[in-house]
């Protein structure tokens, strides 16, 4: 069933690991540079192994970042699962329900993604406090709206990219819209779902801008406390590159989670009905 | 399977959001009984800086058993994002009680010009700081005789590294003026030896305002920086050309070094000098170096007998929501026993003149002495002399510079920086 | 009947996100314009009237022609490598390859750890220092007997920036990858059976039939790495500091609203941004709305 190039595949893990080659060289030294000493840190010697394996750096390291997990965990749920959930149903409705205005709503929304956050912190943290939502529940809502644009964007383009023919079946059967989507678009949604989920997780994870200014010394989030390890003359670098692939590990399981629902064959058969 | 991925997302929406809104909310918007705690802002994060201050709340709280202290430190090099989160609160009227600020026009250009911090005089008299602080420290942090800010630590920036090692076996002495300098780095330069490290933009800036002190001497430095000096003559084109001079002398690849890559190169061996703040002390002792042994210093060429400072200062909020526990916080920032705590963690020296010499390394012990005996001029780069719409003209200038090499165009734009943000008219 | 139904739920379902974009975005990009056409500079907000002088100051400022030609250099090598590289990673993790797991999360991964570390790391891979202080990239290339590839990276005049693009692809080129990916799979499997019948080669059959068909996928692509270059700034700030050679847009706007407090002229700097982007990309999207309803 599978269609494959034609040179027969296996020559593909060529490029494969070449590619992963690059994609791992700036990784090692992070590892690396996360089990040696402070002393041990030279330009020269970046590429040269830790002396020992010492776990010392992440000790320390996971001691500053602990703390603040929870709320890490708190905002970017419903951060990532409300705005993905709003851009699939924004975008369900702007490519496959056409109605007067959509062309113009559109790129409305889309718009929002430019712009650039530090020039409006001012009247965001005035807005927030004037309706009263302090600490997570303000830095929830901003991820949630600024990731409007982005998510909408992205599940209006794949439901603009799946065939007409789908849609029309279901019509001429007399599906109401809901229905439609409920029973046909949102099921073979997974692949994009999983492409938004990860964008948004990412960015409510790394966000340090929002949550700096957004929230008080106990709701900070775990990039606040990732940041302020280093301290503003001398930087350990060690601990920092520890403390980053510590403070990504979360964010890397979420990719091997949803990376299982880039199914194959979702539309097998969809034509023939 | 779908269905069930979905329910157990939506599950674990709405469960962490109803945390979230609960346990949020609540931590955020308790408004406190005045008196019981007290919010203090600054950028001292890691390493010495979080260690001192945590020594200095120690003090707070053995004085101040019933005020609970917020710390509310962030991070980001040299304060830059502690700055821009400060102004965002400031602005929204959400002040902290107490912040950190660099001393001097810093503070008074941006805090003092806003109405956003109150003057301390009385506080200085009541706590008896005027007998206890430099005199020619005092101008330099006062606005129209009135003193804004509390400074708990001091450090240098006119210090010149240097690796011992290097210097004997090239047979160079310890420069004190700028030709001596050059002349010593025309002979490490002819052995091979890489004369001068530098680091990214800042640390050139931190060069310049050493050379143009070196240059020009304390009295047109300070002129500078109140109008006497002209920024367009022939004394600071001088200036310019010396400073030119000096970078030749770096390595190529200074615009891809931290200052702590530029100053490691000294100390490894691999470059002979180095102009840094001293609290590349701190990091050299960190590396595991010696004093005198791996490194040496000395006040960067032509400034000796010069000490041109930068300190972190604490201001007290207008409308702070607890002024009262915000003076007592100032208190201890300003006692002897405060700064104690602070200093010898901080690999700083107190502001003070009084504090007890036996808690410092030898480095930190010459600071001392030349501190309670130096002429005292103030840092550029460090916010002490400029306001920062002015430093940040001066820092656009001297981009445009090390990218163009025009000493012409960039004497003018420094002019015109004095003029538009400064006291030049 | 079912109509007016239907069209009423699609107004309730979008009501709430356009009424947040109203609020979060078009009202305080409207606020913006007003700080941007006042003297306001310092702590204290003052919008008294200074018409378009910020503007005009901006188009004189030397500084800002260099910001936006780092920008033009940065975002013209940034999303073409990333477009190029993403697709070419995607179609070969869609040949149903044993391993595809771990690939997959491997190219995603440089896009979870913060930017300003690995920026660093890129700082260090970057460094153009030459003889026995020779490090980073440069080293390696020598290892191996490269030393032909041996460069000043970042530091090379006009073109640094390029360099600085190659961290940034690094970094979210997997995005692309996972873009695309999520983009094949919803192509019916029929649909690519048929062309292999047809007798097209691989090649055709990815140039003429995948990737039309994927156009709107590669809109997306466009526009999020788009605006991430627009934005770029934390990461540039780890590699290179704030340094006149390699600035750009984002890092001048921050700099002189929080370290030099000119409020005014920052905003300018933000909403010129936001021109130029409603210049670009507006008539692009009209044009791709438009092209997919003739079809």
């Amino acid at each position: 069933m599978r269609f494959n190039l034609r040179v027969g595949k296996y020559w593909l893990y060529i490029p494969l690991v070449l590619m992963a080659v690059f994609y791992l060289l700036p990784m090692y030294v992070m590892l690396a540079t996360g089990f040696k000493s402070f002393a041990e840190i030279d330009l020269k010697t970046m590429w040269n192994l830790p002396k020992g394996i010492a776990f010392d750096n992440y000790v320390e390291a996971w001691k500053n970042l602990s703390p603040s997990l929870k709320n890490s965990f708190l905002m970017v749920i419903p951060a990532t699962l409300i705005s993905s959930a709003l851009g699939s149903l924004n975008g369900f409705v702007l490519a496959k329900w056409k109605f007067k205005g959509a062309d113009f709503i559109f790129p409305f929304i889309l718009f929002g993604m430019f712009i650039p956050y530090q020039s409006i912190m001012i009247p965001l943290v005035q807005f927030m406090r004037s309706v009263g939502l302090g600490g997570i529940p303000g830095l929830i809502l901003a991820h949630i709206i600024y990731g409007i644009p982005i998510t909408t964007l992205t599940f209006r383009n794949y439901y603009a990219s799946l065939p007409h023919e789908l849609l029309e079946a279901a019509k001429m059967d007399g599906a109401d819209m809901l229905g439609i989507y409920r029973h046909i678009l949102l099921p073979i949604s997974l692949p994009s779902f999983v492409v938004v989920l990860i964008w948004q997780f990412t960015s409510a994870w790394n966000d340090f801008l929002f949550a700096v200014i957004l929230t008080g010394n106990e709701d900070w989030p775990i990039t606040v406390a990732l940041n302020n390890m280093a301290g503003s003359q001398i930087i350990a670098w060690n601990v920092q590159m520890a403390g980053s692939l510590l403070a990504a590990l979360p964010t890397l399981l979420v990719y091997i989670f949803l990376g299982r629902f880039f199914l194959r064959g979702l539309l097998a058969g969809s034509l023939k009905g | 399977m779908n269905k069930k991925l979905f329910a157990l997302l939506s599950l674990l929406a709405i469960v962490s959001f109803v945390i979230a809104a609960c346990g949020g909310t609540a931590a955020t918007e308790a408004p406190a009984a005045a008196g019981d705690q007290v919010e203090v802002f600054s950028w001292w994060t890691g390493g010495g800086e979080a260690a001192g201050l945590d020594a200095m709340i120690v003090v707070f709280k053995a004085a101040n058993p019933d005020i609970e202290f917020v710390n509310s430190a962030v991070a980001g090099g040299a304060g830059t994002n502690a700055r821009a989160v400060l102004a965002t609160r400031l602005q929204s009227g959400e002040p902290p009680d107490s912040w950190q600020g660099h001393a001097g026009q810093e503070l008074i250009g941006t805090y003092v010009a806003g109405g956003q911090i109150q003057p301390l005089n009385d506080l200085y008299d009541a706590e008896g700081w005027l007998d206890v602080m430099p005199e020619t420290l005092i101008p330099l942090i006062s606005q129209d005789g009135n003193i804004y800010s509390v400074p708990v630590n001091i450090h240098r920036a006119n210090v010149l590294w240097y690796n011992p090692a290097v210097l004997e076996a090239n047979g160079v002495e310890v420069p004190t003026n700028m030709d001596e300098w050059f002349a010593a780095m025309d002979t490490l330069e002819a052995a091979g030896v890489q004369p001068l490290a530098l680091g990214e933009q800042w640390t050139k800036m931190h060069l310049l305002e050493t050379v143009l002190l070196g240059t020009l001497g304390p009295d047109a430095y300070n002129g500078l920086w109140d109008g006497s000096t002209d920024w367009a003559s022939a004394d600071v084109t001088a200036a310019l050309d010396n400073y030119a001079k000096v970078l030749t002398y770096a390595n190529e690849d200074s615009a891809s070094l931290s200052w702590q890559d530029a100053a490691q190169l000294v100390v490894n061996g691999d470059a002979a000098f180095n102009v840094m703040g001293d609290w590349a002390e701190g990091y050299f002792r960190e590396l595991g170096k010696e004093p005198n042994k791996d490194y040496g210093w000395a006040a960067t060429p032509g400034s000796d007998g010069v000490f041109q400072f930068l300190s972190d200062s604490f201001v007290l909020a207008v409308g702070a929501p607890h002024p009262d526990a915000a003076t007592a916080w100032l208190k201890v920032a300003g006692s002897k026993e405060g700064q104690e705590a602070f200093n010898p963690v901080k690999g700083s020296i107190c502001a003070r003149t009084d504090c007890d010499k036996s808690l410092f390394g030898e480095y930190l012990q010459s600071a001392m002495d030349d501190w309670s005996s130096n002429t005292v001029v103030g840092s550029l780069t460090h916010g002490v002399v400029a306001n920062d719409s002015w430093k940040t003209e001066i820092d656009t200038a001297l981009g445009a510079f090390i990218a163009d090499g025009n000493i012409e165009t960039f004497q003018s734009a420094l002019t015109a920086a004095c003029a538009s943000s400064g006291p030049c008219k | 009947m079912s109509r007016d139904k239907d069209r009423l739920l699609n107004i309730l379902l979008v009501s709430p996100s356009i009424l947040a974009v109203i609020i979060f975005v078009y009202i305080f990009i409207g606020w913006s314009i007003r700080v941007s056409l006042s003297k306001w500079k310092g702590l204290t907000a003052d919008y008294t009237w200074n018409g378009i002088s910020n503007y005009l100051e901006l188009f004189k400022d030397p500084r800002f022609h260099v910001d936006i030609r780092n920008t033009l250099i940065f975002t013209g090598v940034f999303v073409v490598g990333s477009i190029v590289l993403g697709f070419i990673l995607a179609v070969m993790l869609d040949q149903g390859l044993k391993g595809e797991g771990f690939f997959r999360s491997l190219f995603l991964f440089p896009m979870a750890v913060s930017f300003i570390v690995t920026g660093v790391v890129w700082r260090w891979l970057m460094n153009p220092a030459t003889g026995s202080r020779t490090s980073g990239l440069n080293l390696l290339f020598s290892y191996i007997g490269l030393d032909s590839l041996q460069n000043p990276w970042h530091t090379t005049p006009t073109w640094g920036m390029a360099a600085i693009a190659l961290a940034a692809i690094w970094q979210m080129s997997g995005y692309t990858m996972a873009l695309y990916l999520a983009g094949l799979r919803a192509i019916p499997a029929e649909l690519k059976e048929a062309a292999q019948i047809d007798g097209a080669n691989s090649f055709q059959v990815y140039r003429h039939i995948m990737l039309p068909l994927l156009s709107p996928v590669t809109l997306s692509a466009l526009i999020i790495l788009g605006h991430i270059s627009l934005k770029v700034f934390d990461l540039i700030v780890a590699i290179a500091g704030k340094q006149y050679a390699l600035d750009v847009p984002a890092i001048y706007m921050w700099q002189v609203t929080f370290d030099g407090l000119f409020y005014g002229k920052g905003a300018a700097i933000g909403i010129l941004l936001l021109i130029s982007v409603a210049v670009l990309i507006i008539p692009y999207i009209r044009y791709t709305l438009r092209t997919e309803t003739e079809q």
